[in-house]
């Protein structure tokens, strides 16, 4: 049988890493190296005790609001900014400044200014985002192809249609960009956000197994994290690009 | 409909690299009566893609009078290259243009030969059936005023003959008031009531010529070659032009 399928292929170059895995834990024989079974065993057991489940949902709620909001404000600033030159010109500065603030920083003046509280992780996730979304938003939209707009004009598309038919399709490959990257972006943020000032949420229980040394748990939420990234990107935005490249 | 008369007293482009101005029209007057179908002719590159943005209310930077009339017309504009959305189907990018019925975008993508293509996309097509689109979705607006810029250019003889003589029959049925730019003076001839000479440099009215030939004899490419000529003669300073 040939290895011509691409799903096999897949399958197998994982089988193999997880026996690398399975391998060197058997040789190192260490308790900061756990064999695959071990983690899955955890797991389920964190799964079945609903633990995993509740911090996930945690972590799921705080990135789907925040990237929501990341996300429709990044839009229509980075619009703007690419449809407008003064506009644009003026707050081009703004932007280089907070594109270049460490992570870190907007989340300690977050937490120090508003508190502990959920606003303030959420806000802290917005700030770190959201210059990435107008960076790539406004590029996109000066790239917009001019002939199609006079053409929308000449024939009285008007705003909601030239929106929908002429803007939204040619900005849609800088979307689905921002979106990736905003999603991976922010999974990453979010951990730090909630290991230092939340008390649920992935990123607390990271902290919380970093404190006891539990490398298991840590690998077992990992390839929980994993999963849950995998399903966004197959059930969400394969589709989604699927059915905006209908017409190529 | 009104008669539409055009004056353009300057158009000018700002060169910003080293901020100079170029001068594309200088005093230009024409006018369109009912029904009327005038042929631009002029250099390629002498102004007429600005002007006709200027008509079209796309570009409003200049200095002089449009009067369209008292309602203002329903406008085709029929672009240099087709602008068709490429994330659209055919019978989408006709019908987001106009809100025209079903029964009359069938009847014409039949006439335009595109029937079996309503669902594809332009990605699909060939350059001749996108220009083909592009004039039904003109014509889908049911224009009371048709502005064509140059539509036949990069079409193989055959094709631009074809979709000439459609553009011919659909503005019979339904007379309006077309505009139609172009350097090549045997399809004024063939298409127009009126044609208009265009000097460039800046752009400026040099000769307005009826086409006496009748509509009936200019399938005859041989009659249409004998008036050219007979233009030639009877005015020489057309010769400068083409």
């Amino acid at each position: 049988m040939r290895l011509q399928h691409p799903a096999l292929q897949s399958s197998l170059s994982l089988c193999l890493l997880l026996l690398l895995w399975q391998g060197l834990a058997a040789v190192l024989k260490t308790a900061t190296l756990p064999p695959p079974l071990l983690v899955m065993d955890i797991l389920w057991a964190e799964i079945q005790s609903g633990q995993l489940t509740h911090h996930l949902s945690a972590t799921m709620g705080r990135l789907a609001f925040s990237f929501s909001i990341a996300m429709l404000l990044g839009c229509a600033i980075g619009i703007s900014l690419g449809l407008n030159k003064t506009l644009d010109r003026f707050f081009d500065s703004w932007l280089l400044i907070f594109l270049n603030i460490p992570a870190l920083v907007t989340i300690i003046l977050c937490y120090v200014w508003f508190g502990l509280t959920e606003t303030a992780a959420i806000l802290a996730v917005v700030v770190n985002k959201l210059p990435n979304v107008i960076v790539t938003l406004r590029e996109g939209t000066k790239a917009l192809d001019k002939e199609l707009l006079a053409m929308a004009k000449c024939y009285r598309f008007g705003l909601l249609k030239t929106l929908q038919h002429v803007i939204l399709p040619q900005l849609h490959p800088f979307i689905m960009a921002a979106t990736r990257s905003g999603l991976a972006l922010i999974w990453k943020i979010i951990l730090v956000v909630e290991m230092l000032g939340r008390s649920d949420g992935m990123g607390y229980q990271l902290h919380l197994f970093f404190q006891l040394f539990d490398v298991a748990s840590i690998l077992a939420y990992t390839i929980a994290f994993i999963i849950v990234i995998q399903a966004i990107e197959f059930l969400i935005l394969k589709p989604l690009d699927k059915h905006a490249a209908r017409w190529r | 409909m009104d008669d539409i008369s055009i004056q353009i007293e300057d158009k000018s482009y700002l060169n910003s690299a080293d901020n100079s101005s170029k001068q594309i029209i200088k005093n230009l007057n024409l006018s369109l009566k009912a029904n009327e179908f005038v042929c631009l002719v002029g250099h390629s590159g002498c102004g007429k893609t600005s002007l006709l943005n200027i008509l079209s209310g796309l570009d409003l930077d200049f200095t002089g009078k449009i009067n369209l009339g008292s309602t203002e017309p329903k406008m085709g504009y029929i672009f240099q290259s087709p602008r068709l959305l490429p994330w659209r189907t055919v019978a989408e990018n006709i019908s987001l243009a106009s809100s025209c019925t079903d029964e009359s975008l069938n009847f014409l993508l039949d006439s335009m030969g595109l029937s079996h293509e309503k669902e594809h996309y332009p990605t699909q097509l060939s350059l001749g059936m996108s220009r083909r689109v592009a004039i039904a979705r003109a014509f889908a607006t049911d224009p009371d005023l048709l502005l064509m810029d140059e539509p036949f250019v990069s079409l193989d003889s055959p094709t631009a003959r074809r979709v000439r003589q459609l553009l011919v029959d659909l503005w019979l049925k339904r007379p309006h008031k077309v505009l139609f730019v172009t350097h090549d003076l045997r399809e004024a001839i063939t298409l127009a009531d009126r044609l208009i000479f265009l000097e460039s440099k800046p752009m400026t009215v040099l000769k307005e010529i009826a086409v006496t030939l009748p509509r009936g004899e200019r399938d005859n490419e041989l009659k249409i070659e004998q008036f050219k000529q007979q233009l030639f003669i009877d005015y020489p300073e057309i010769h400068t032009l083409l």
